[in-house]
């Protein structure tokens, strides 16, 4: 029998993977939205789970908004990257230093 | 939906209709020729709405089954952010023309954060939450790179985007956990599930949003992404993001914290702390060894949102009357400083560098007092207003127990005063001859100089906010 728990443990673990995702990736910023895709993703499993879990439909509204701004999220990054490659020739992640920090 | 419902959020749906109208309009016509006409319809529009907020009754209203709350604590900070953000538009139009960077997205732009703005301060439910944050934050997202041929403009949108999203997804995590465990996204519920002992996963859920939160204020230890953005974004942008988004993220987090979180103050109280500290000490720290004025504001805002977090950490109705004060102090002095950073030019080229405000004041006496006030007081020397603001939140955190919090703010603030007056002493004392030219537009220098003059005769009354912010701090801590 599947429960919460394991639900719940795929979210995490997806959710952690997006999370080093960002910080442990040296290659490439595409990577980056992938894993920030991955995050949210996560996120809408975790609330699936809990509105079946809880029989209330909150959290599967909830999930349908974040479907929605991750889409708007995730065009408004492709297109910023469009512009900073064109500047830079480049999208390593180890190219975006002009500034430290 | 109630019929009253829409009558509640007028202000937010006439500003969206006009920003999507007015997109419409600039795409149908002549496109960037209407950037000026449409900017000063904006920042109209930004003045009038706030009156219109500021006229409306005492009471509190909610709509939409409480996901959108209308209260004074909601009508202060809203006023805070239009305001803020009509004098951060009206002084940007001349730096922008010059630079052919006023394009008409610009103000429409500023116009839909301003209404992602407005949403998180009245947010009475975790998704009306996100749906506002994400909104002002897309927004800002695309205004940080909006000078699309400079590599630093769009690196900082690039590192804005990045870290921006991940904050988000991180509150989002926060959010899906409270959701679990309290069975309801609404504040009203989450109060009454959230009291007395706290499960583990409710404490992992607000330590996740808290942490969300966090990076939008930049406090450290989130602040990664702040000097970075403030300097690669162009100036009128850093000015912007420097008040209304700050003053909103700060709403935000106090309507988190006491009408979602009333019931556990003990839990968030000590994370409050810790955040104030750090990103007070670090603010001090880092910003002394700056050479760019825009990257040492940036260590500024870090500081000051550490101090406006110490009247949070407090966890009482006096401690959030306290913060509503310093932020609209702090959003004030800001508006002063980056008029006078957007004057800062040397033939006709913006200018960045502390050093070139070397013997300042031997060319433009007034212009250098009025920063010499400006700097005084967001340093906390009283007896300028901006010492009234530290004033408070020390005051609070002393009597909500936090004496350690307290001292540590004030040692923080010895430090942070170097790096104010290390400016002052350049343009007093420096050795060698300014280059800057002379004189400004008359907008930034009625910006400058009206907000330097706030500064001191503010000391009498401050202008009344207090009561404003006492108001606003009771509807929302009971």
């Amino acid at each position: 029998m599947i429960g919460l728990e394991h639900y719940l443990t795929v979210a995490a673990t997806l959710f952690v993977i997006g999370i080093f995702g960002i910080f442990l990736n040296r290659k490439n910023v595409i990577i980056l939205l992938m894993s920030i895709e991955l995050m949210l993703l996560a996120v809408n499993i975790n609330l699936v789970a809990f509105s079946a879990y809880l029989a209330d439909l909150t959290g599967q509204v909830f999930t349908l908004f974040v479907l929605t701004v991750a889409a708007a999220e995730a065009a408004i990054g492709l297109a910023i990257l469009v512009c900073f490659f064109r500047n830079r020739g480049t999208i390593d992640v180890e190219d975006v230093n002009v500034m430290k920090g | 939906m109630q019929p009253g419902d829409l009558s509640v959020i007028l202000p937010e749906i006439v500003l969206s209709v006009y920003a999507m109208g007015a997109l419409l309009i600039g795409v149908y016509t002549t496109k960037d020729k209407m950037a000026p006409l449409i900017l000063w319809i904006t920042a109209a529009l930004f003045v009038a709405s706030a009156f219109w907020i500021g006229a409306q009754g005492g009471g509190t209203d909610t709509a939409f089954g409480g996901m959108f709350v209308d209260d004074a604590f909601a009508r202060f900070a809203k006023i805070t952010i239009l305001l803020s953000a009509a004098a951060i538009l009206v002084m940007s139009e001349g730096y922008m023309t010059r630079r052919d960077l006023l394009r008409f997205e610009y103000p429409i732009l500023i116009a839909l954060a301003a209404v992602g703005m407005m949403m998180m301060v009245s947010a009475g439910d975790l998704i009306a939450l996100y749906m506002g944050l994400e909104l002002q934050s897309l927004s800002l997202y695309v205004v940080a790179s909006l000078r699309r041929d400079s590599v630093k403009s769009t690196e900082a949108g690039l590192k804005y985007f990045v870290l921006g999203a991940l904050s988000s997804g991180l509150l989002l995590y926060g959010a899906s956990l409270v959701y679990g465990f309290t069975g309801t996204t609404a504040f009203a519920g989450i109060i009454e599930a959230a009291q007395g002992e706290t499960s583990l996963g409710l404490l992992f859920g607000l330590a996740f949003v808290l942490a969300g939160l966090a990076f939008k204020v930049s406090a450290a230890p989130f602040h990664m992404w702040t000097p970075d953005v403030y300097e690669g974004s162009p100036t009128p942008v850093t000015a912007f993001f420097a008040t209304a988004p700050k003053v909103a993220a700060m709403g935000l987090f106090a309507r988190v914290v006491h009408d979602a979180f009333g019931g556990v103050v003990g839990d968030w109280q000590q994370i409050l702390a810790f955040l104030s500290v750090a990103s007070m000490f670090l603010g001090a720290v880092a910003a002394i060894g700056q050479t760019n004025i825009k990257r040492l504001m940036a260590y500024s805002s870090i500081a000051h949102m550490g101090y406006a977090l110490m009247g949070l950490a407090a966890g009482s109705a006096f401690g959030v009357q306290a913060m509503l004060v310093y932020m609209a102090i702090y959003v004030t002095m800001n508006i002063g400083t980056f008029a006078f950073i957007l004057a800062m030019e040397k033939d006709g080229q913006p200018v960045v560098e502390i050093a070139a405000l070397s013997q300042y004041s031997s060319r433009d006496p007034l212009k250098a007092l009025a920063l010499l006030v400006l700097l005084f007081s967001l340093a906390g020397v009283p007896p300028l207003v901006g010492f009234f603001g530290k004033y408070y939140v020390l005051l609070a955190a002393v009597e909500a127990g936090l004496v350690w919090l307290a001292v540590a703010g004030v040692i923080a603030s010895v430090i942070g005063a170097f790096y104010y007056l290390r400016i002052v002493y350049l343009m007093y004392f420096g050795a060698e001859e300014s280059e800057l030219d002379q004189g400004a537009s008359p907008v930034l220098w009625g910006a400058l100089v009206g907000s330097a003059a706030i500064m001191v005769l503010g000391v009498a009354n401050l202008f009344g906010i207090e009561a404003a912010a006492t108001a606003a701090a009771a509807t929302l801590v009971n």
